[in-house]
């Protein structure tokens, strides 16, 4: 009896310490997650921002002010102790972020989340992010070893903050999800660099395009995808004298395209990524200083891509928002200049078709067997066994779909060239931008940015202003890598770049101001291939639109710009398409609706209905338009809204127009806009009892980066604007950051993101900017100019080397 | 002092002191050790490590959440779903260590029986 009662006693424990030490089902092991001594509640906090920190290997003191923000003011003796700091900080305030970025770039996420992201996983590697990053270290390590040591300076910042760690100070979305930080490493940083290239550029619709061009043939091809628009407003003025160039673009071979068809693709980066920046001269300014504007747009997440800090030294010092991962400011300012990127995209992916031999160890090149290498990728998975996936290397770059994924295709691979894989110098930029007190210094900085290309703004307080296309660029023959390619033939290779010299860059243009918003970079004169990847049509005109509007601009005037809601795609279509309309065959409910669009004025406020109808009635629109290209069995893609509006306007009759399913009717674009019209009544009517004004309608949210947890993510943001707005917030895309900096002496700044500088929820810091950013205020940035106390100092932590070292 | 009051104050003792450098199971031994100590009779066997731990893990939980104005616990409550209140989670909490810690003090009691028969054997 009494053993029996023992043994009982023994399972009820037992079966107890099992349920509360496990996982079960979707919740953590609750009994290590609610244990308020180790558990969530010791996440339950705001951050220290006091007192004294031993870090080893420093060989100062490093002073760490605070203000309201929560943004740290670094001040370093030296360089390596500098990125030390900042790599300390940067775990300190965002130490999970900081690794599920480089988790997510490496094709790690099983490891995390369990067989549900092996797809994902599987995807990342063959595209060789892994690969690519390795590229970019031995890179440094051959050429620049001193920039590798800041590198692991960083790295070494980040790995003294983790190894003081206690489990019970993870963070809380450790807890959540049960593991553990890991070591922090250069090839993390690499990793990092790695993912921004690949959001930013990372898009290609090679495989598509060339399946539109099998379906729809060449002149339709052409008039669907034109690679200029009529209306193109470049990033370097139209009249710039390109006649410095000597050097000739690739010329075309006799060469047939490979016609294939494909049901494979990759992930592709959201397609909204993209930015404004702009720099207006002093001559333009009402202060008679230049001014200068950046806002990124990105996914709008928690924690921030971002985290703002100021960066100094002895010998410079920087400010701006810094990207948790890579070392230095990335859009900042310092004593002397200021400098922002948007994305530059430009076609630097590449697919080639390639002939395996029959045992799939060679591949044709020129007629001959060349051997591929092969990269054993090895996929932790939570909860299982590891997967196991071989990817061939051929030299154009990986084989990412063959018949072990996503293609059934027994003797064809299909390779991808993308630049990520070309390894580079990327963090020697941001370091030396950092530094940098002139225009000189900044070009000299830029030489290093391989990839994702960027449009570098660049302002000084000596009264430049100035507008780089920064990246490594393929010399192309005209049309080369729009549709994939032979893979076997050499000259279908990429034959060389573009010398860096021969970027297309404009200084001190004379109409007193620069500006890019991802448009195309350079019309038809500059003498390489440039392809339409994708180029923006509407923000570049508005902002273009309104510095020639008048004499002389302020800073009211950019936080204006950052927050215009004008919707100039609406303001295009929009009164022809009302016009084209035979209200005779509208419901009543859709009298109503018809009448309330008609007097929109195409601004994309929150408290205006007619964006919403615009919205829906555009998407059901491209629908109606674009029905023959909504397959299943091949990826297709959409024209662009520019050149679907251009056709709508001037080719109504249009077979395109013509809607496949109706096989007994011709409709013509007119008879879509009817159409559309009342599918984007239905859809607002399904949506009439929470009200469909804008704000709602759009329901903009910041999610949290596991995704968009809902107790983490923050929903429901009263903000207008919308995509190819200036303001181009989307329902979870958009400014992630605006900054603006007048070039004073010191420079005056002012900047904001949607998100705060904790990455705790359980802080008061990781949501606060939301509100303001939302309201379209800005915080003014506390450019600190000594380590001296001040009154906007809230807290000062000392970093101090450990003794006897 | 009364039995009941002496097993709650040390298992409260133990488990504050065990938690320090042990894992959330520290309770559990904290009230095996008690219960093998100062055993008890029948239902207070679990019902007075339950109420020893259930206060100490609300009562810390809440003084940790309190002076943050229940920031995290307002969203952890909405995760788990507990209608974002945080009291609930405070109280979940609790519970849950009342029961891991009521289970380690019935352990403890029955090894108690069984090893002292043996010794008087």
């Amino acid at each position: 009896m009494k053993n029996t009662k023992l043994l009982f006693a023994l399972l009820l424990s037992c079966g107890i310490f099992y349920i509360l030490n496990n996982p079960i089902g979707k919740l953590p092991p609750l009994g290590i997650f609610l244990n308020p001594s180790t558990g969530i509640w010791q996440n339950e906090k705001n951050e220290s921002i006091s007192g004294e920190i031993t870090i080893p290997g420093l060989k100062d003191l490093v002073t760490v002010h605070y203000d309201a923000q929560l943004i740290p003011h670094v001040f370093a003796q030296n360089e390596h102790d500098l990125y030390k700091a900042q790599g300390y900080l940067t775990a300190k305030h965002r130490l999970w972020q900081l690794e599920f970025q480089t988790y997510a770039a490496a094709g790690r996420l099983s490891e995390i989340l369990g067989e549900k992201a092996l797809d994902y996983d599987r995807s990342e590697r063959r595209r060789g992010m892994g690969f690519g990053a390795e590229q970019s270290v031995a890179f440094m390590k051959k050429n620049d070893p001193k920039t590798l040591q800041l590198v692991q300076d960083y790295a070494d910042g980040v790995n003294a903050y983790i190894d003081q760690l206690k489990a019970a100070d993870y963070p809380v979305e450790y807890k959540l999800l049960d593991y553990k930080p890991e070591a922090w490493s250069p090839e993390k940083t690499a990793l990092l660099l790695m993912y921004m290239t690949k959001m930013l550029a990372g898009r290609d619709k090679d495989l598509a395009y060339t399946n539109m061009l099998g379906l729809i043939g060449q002149e339709n091809f052409n008039l669907l995808f034109p690679e200029y628009f009529d209306i193109t407003d470049p990033v370097i003025p139209k009249d710039t004298d390109w006649s410095f160039i000597d050097v000739p673009q690739t010329k075309q071979p006799e060469n047939l395209v490979v016609l294939d068809t494909t049901r494979a693709s990759l992930p592709q980066p959201h397609p909204d990524n993209g930015s404004n920046n702009w720099a207006i001269s002093g001559s333009k300014s009402a202060s008679g200083r230049p001014i200068l504007a950046n806002d990124p747009h990105l996914g709008l997440n928690l924690p921030s891509i971002w985290f703002v800090m100021q960066l100094s030294t002895p010998q410079h010092n920087a400010f701006g928002a810094t990207i948790p991962g890579a070392l230095g400011v990335i859009s900042g300012f310092n004593q002397h200049i200021a400098w922002g990127e948007t994305n530059a995209t430009r076609d630097v992916s590449d697919w080639y078709k390639i002939t395996f031999n029959s045992d799939g160890t060679k591949y044709l090149y020129d007629g001959n067997w060349r051997p591929v290498t092969q990269r054993i990728e090895k996929i932790k998975i939570k909860g299982r066994t590891a997967f196991q996936d071989t990817v061939r290397y051929t030299h154009h770059g990986p084989v990412v779909f063959d018949k072990n994924f996503k293609s059934d295709k027994e003797r064809a691979g299909y390779a991808l060239r993308w630049i990520g894989h070309e390894g580079g110098n990327h963090q020697k930029t941001f370091i030396e931008l950092n530094k940098a007190k002139n225009y000189e210094e900044y070009v000299a900085a830029l030489q290093y940015w391989t990839a994702p290309s960027q449009n570098f703004v660049f302002a000084s307080t000596a009264g430049d202003i100035a507008l780089w296309i920064q990246g490594k660029f393929p010399n192309k023959w005209e049309g080369q890598g729009k549709f994939l390619m032979d893979g076997s033939r050499s000259e279908n290779d990429w034959q060389s770049f573009i010398p860096q010299t021969f970027n297309a860059h404009t200084k001190n243009p004379s109409r007193g101001f620069v500006s890019s918003a991802n448009q195309h970079p350079v019309d038809e004169q500059y003498p390489f291939y440039v392809f339409n990847d994708g180029y923006e049509t509407y923000r570049n005109r508005v902002i273009n639109d309104f510095f020639q509007s008048k004499d002389t601009f302020s800073i009211a005037d950019f936080k204006n710009l950052h927050n215009n809601n004008f919707n100039l795609k609406a303001a295009e279509l929009l009164p022809f398409m009302l016009k084209q309309m035979n209200t005779e065959l509208l419901t009543e409910v859709e009298q109503k609706l018809y009448n309330e669009i008609s007097t929109w004025q195409f601004n994309n406020d929150i408290d205006e209905v007619g964006p919403s109808i615009w919205d829906a009635w555009f998407d059901a629109l491209k629908d109606l338009v674009w029905d023959e290209f909504d397959q299943k069995e091949i990826t297709l893609t959409q024209p662009f809204d520019y050149q679907t509006i251009h056709l709508l306007k001037t080719q109504v009759e249009h077979k395109f127009m013509d809607i496949v399913a109706t096989k007994d009717k011709k409709e013509t674009a007119r008879d879509l806009f009817l159409l559309s019209f009342k599918k984007a009544v239905k859809a607002i009517k399904e949506k009439e009892k929470e009200g469909y004004d804008w704000g709602k309608f759009k329901g903009t949210f910041v999610g949290h980066l596991l995704q968009a947890l809902p107790a983490f993510s923050r929903f429901d943001i009263p903000i207008g604007g919308g995509r190819s707005i200036v303001n181009a917030t989307s329902t979870n895309h958009g400014p992630s950051w605006r900054m603006i900096v007048e070039m004073t002496e010191p420079p005056t700044a002012l900047g904001i993101y949607p998100g705060g500088q904790s990455g705790n929820p359980g802080s008061r810091y990781y949501d606060n900017f939301i509100d303001d950013w939302a309201a379209g205020k800005y915080h003014r940035l506390n450019f600190l100019q000594s380590d001296t106390q001040s009154e906007v100092i809230l807290g000062t932590q000392t970093l101090i080397p450990t003794k006897n070292e | 002092m009364n039995k009941t009051i002496l097993n709650f104050l040390a298992t409260l003792l133990l488990a504050v002191l065990l938690s320090m450098f042990l894992p959330w199971w520290s309770v559990m031994l904290a009230a095996l050790i008690t219960a093998y100590v100062f055993p008890l009779e029948n239902s207070a066997v679990f019902w007075t490590p339950f109420l020893s731990v259930g206060l100490y893990w609300s009562i810390y939980s809440f003084l940790l959440s309190s002076t943050n104005d229940y920031i995290l616990a307002q969203k952890i409550a909405s995760l788990f779903p507990l209608n974002g209140n945080p009291y609930l989670l405070i109280l979940a909490t609790g519970t849950l260590g009342g029961i891991a810690a009521g289970a380690g003090g019935v352990l403890g009691r029955q090894l108690e029986v069984v090893l002292k028969t043996k010794n008087a054997n």
